[in-house]
């Protein structure tokens, strides 16, 4: 019978239980933040129990970290989840990437650039974008604190294996249309459930064109769409992003022969399949306060289809049948575990250079980690998002969720790479508009969104 | 985790649907490094006005809803961020039962820590539950797997692993221990690349 990549890779993984019922899966990796792991920590205290495997276990600071002065924590209760997780990791013999360190940055950036994250693997972290890691060819979701304590204690969790779907991607994306517009397409079109109780795999020849960065954009946000996790098939793209990092396998050739095994047979091995051509697809804009509610750019917002639709336009101030050039952007956030990577940064500035911000927008660029914001001083980009008038940052969750310093005010409409738009997630009052770094780029510039297309030769994908 | 077997209280509809943990708990109240103390911010920014007082027309707030313990509501309870403080909210509340069309797979795993019972039932059934007010009482039996309300009944479908955990207030941990020679076994095997 022809099998999944996630199906081989999960049943490498079980140490019991059958399918269809709970089974206890092993993790290989265990990654760690300072908002969800602490009262974990205190259980394992409470019952005398140590962690199993500091090992395969990881820790950073991102959620709280204030990116304008990272080591100036003013805010005394992220201070001191900030200092409980130092203290943790001390006490019980893990990693930790300290803020200013680095190595610090935003967990699902850091694991990969580390070479932590590995095809064929079982990843999980106290986070929902977890799901980012999937784009190795391995199997990596978000989990809650009581199930960070049960791998902290035993490395395994229990967990019913979802079930399969595949989207087959295919066409060559349009000039100025990304991977984060693929993904905010087919939530828009398919809605924030569709992938409730499956791991979805993306697979087809757009996918095999695009660059590590790219997948993990694909499949960070496509737990906005209900899925568990996303996975893409590990191939000699992933190998060569993997090879020479620091945590990277020393018996590279070794390593590559044994997670090449991990390909689905069969499209015929899923339980359902997607299909999805980008060749004319537009870039995406949401509307409203879930990440469902976007419309490719040329389209107006729709009329209300319910009491949540009528509810979300309240929120956000605009009214439906408006376009999204007429949205007033006063803010741009560039960064998250979405969009927050050098190659987002980069498309970002290609835009942004020899220019400047629009008068009254505010915009704050907030690379993943601490690696990619030297990188971008040493290339010159931090240069032309600073001359540009953008605040150039320090790494960290930043504006993506707003448990920072870092807010945008209420009634604000924010151009936002991140992945979420719900209410108040930025900021109490705030409305949030995701779209690629190129778009909000361009809105940055204009005061409001534009057809990038037009001018999309400028700049490279 | 306190074992439970069967539940009877009075309800809350709040029907909308995608109800994301955003909203059951806003970020500002994740700081905390403690399990309980959640409740005075369950649906903050749905509950309270701008200058912090307590909005008179919410749910929560009204008189009659205090002491419900049944929260009613629509699909895809629960999506969003992996945050068990949504779970720890609620049920610092004094929510032991949540019903809704479906919920978030987080979600859905944090309550099973909690003893936070999460039922889905289809639409027509949620519709009849909807008309619950705050003089009824709806039973939830999870032995025989079924919702009560006003003389009809709702069969609800759960894990037998999951309701065993709930009935007999089992701790994960424990559990997973009796597997520690297979857990052993299994990282003897385990490929390595150095």
């Amino acid at each position: 019978m022809s099998k999944t990549m996630f199906e081989k890779i999960w049943d490498r993984h079980v140490i019991t239980g059958q399918p269809g019922e709970p089974q206890l899966i092993y993790v290989d990796l265990h990654l760690v933040h300072e908002v969800t792991s602490p009262q974990a920590f205190q259980g394992l205290r409470m019952n005398h129990r140590k962690v199993r495997r500091p090992d395969r276990t990881f820790a950073t600071m991102d959620h709280n970290v204030p990116t304008k002065d990272i080591f100036n924590v003013k805010d005394l209760i992220s201070k001191k989840q900030i200092e409980t997780l130092r203290q943790n990791a001390k006490d019980f013999g893990i990693r930790l990437a300290g803020m200013g360190e680095a190595d610090q940055g935003i967990i699902h950036v850091i694991g990969p650039q580390l070479g932590l994250t590995q095809p064929g693997q079982t990843i999980v972290c106290g986070d929902s974008h977890t799901s980012t890691h999937g784009a190795f060819g391995s199997i990596a979701f978000g989990i809650g604190t009581s199930e960070v304590e049960h791998v902290f204690a035993t490395q395994t969790i229990w967990q019913v294996e979802p079930k399969q779907m595949g989207i087959h991607v295919h066409g060559k994306l349009p000039d100025g249309v990304y991977a984060k517009d693929i993904i905010m397409a087919i939530i828009a079109k398919y809605g924030v459930k569709f992938g409730v109780g499956h791991a979805v795999e993306f697979y087809g020849d757009t996918i095999d064109a695009m660059s590590m960065e790219e997948r993990m954009t694909l499949c960070n946000m496509v737990i906005e769409g209900g899925a568990k996790m996303g996975v893409v098939h590990p191939d000699q793209i992933t190998f060569d992003y993997v090879a020479g990092r620091k945590y990277a396998p020393k018996d590279m050739a070794a390593a590559e022969d044994y997670w090449s095994q991990f390909q689905t047979d069969d499209p015929a091995a899923f339980d359902e399949v997607i299909d999805f051509d980008v060749s004319d697809l537009a870039p995406f804009i949401t509307w409203g306060t879930n990440p469902g509610m976007a419309v490719p750019y040329d389209q107006a917002f729709p009329e209300p289809q319910d009491q949540n639709d009528a509810h979300a336009y309240e929120y956000v101030g605009i009214k439906p049948g408006m376009k999204p050039t007429e949205i007033p952007i006063t803010w741009a956030f560039f960064g998250s575990c979405t969009n927050g990577r050098l190659s987002d940064l980069r498309i970002a500035a290609s835009y942004l250079k020899n220019k400047h911000i629009a008068p009254g927008v505010h915009a704050l660029v907030v690379p993943g980690s601490m690696a990619i914001r030297e990188a971008a001083e040493k290339e010159g980009i931090a240069q032309i998002f600073r001359d540009a008038g953008c605040d150039w940052r320090m790494p960290g969750c930043s504006a993506c969720l707003g448990m920072n310093p870092d807010k945008i005010p209420a009634g604000a409409h924010c151009a936002s790479t991140s992945n979420r738009n719900f209410e108040g997630r930025q900021g109490a009052g705030s409305r949030t508009h995701l779209a690629s770094p190129a778009m909000v780029a361009a809105a940055a510039l204009n005061g409001h969104f534009v057809d990038i297309r037009k001018e999309a030769s400028v700049w490279s994908r | 985790m306190e074992p439970i077997t069967s539940h009877t209280g009075k309800a809350i509809v709040m029907p909308n649907n995608n109800i994301d943990t955003d909203q059951i708990i806003p970020k500002q109240f994740l700081k905390n490094i403690l399990k309980t103390g959640y409740a005075p911010h369950l649906f903050f920014d749905w509950r309270y006005d701008q200058s912090g007082k307590p909005k008179p027309d919410f749910a929560l707030n009204k008189p009659e809803n205090q002491g419900a313990t049944i929260l009613i509501s629509g699909e895809n309870f629960g999506c969003g961020s992996s945050r068990e403080h949504a779970v720890w909210s609620l049920t610092d509340w004094g929510f032991k039962v949540v019903i809704a069309g479906s919920f978030s797979d987080i979600f859905y795993m944090n309550s099973t820590k909690n003893g936070l019972l999460a039922i889905s039932l289809p639409a027509a059934d949620r519709k009849i539950l909807n008309t619950a007010t705050s003089t009824d009482q709806i039973t939830v039996n999870l032995v025989d797997q079924y919702v009560e309300f006003k003389g009809q009944r709702f069969h609800f479908d759960i894990d037998p692993m999951w309701k065993n955990k709930f009935i007999n207030g089992l701790d994960d941990i424990d559990i997973t221990m009796k597997y520690e020679d297979q857990i052993e076994a299994y990282e003897a095997a385990m490929p390595t690349f150095d």
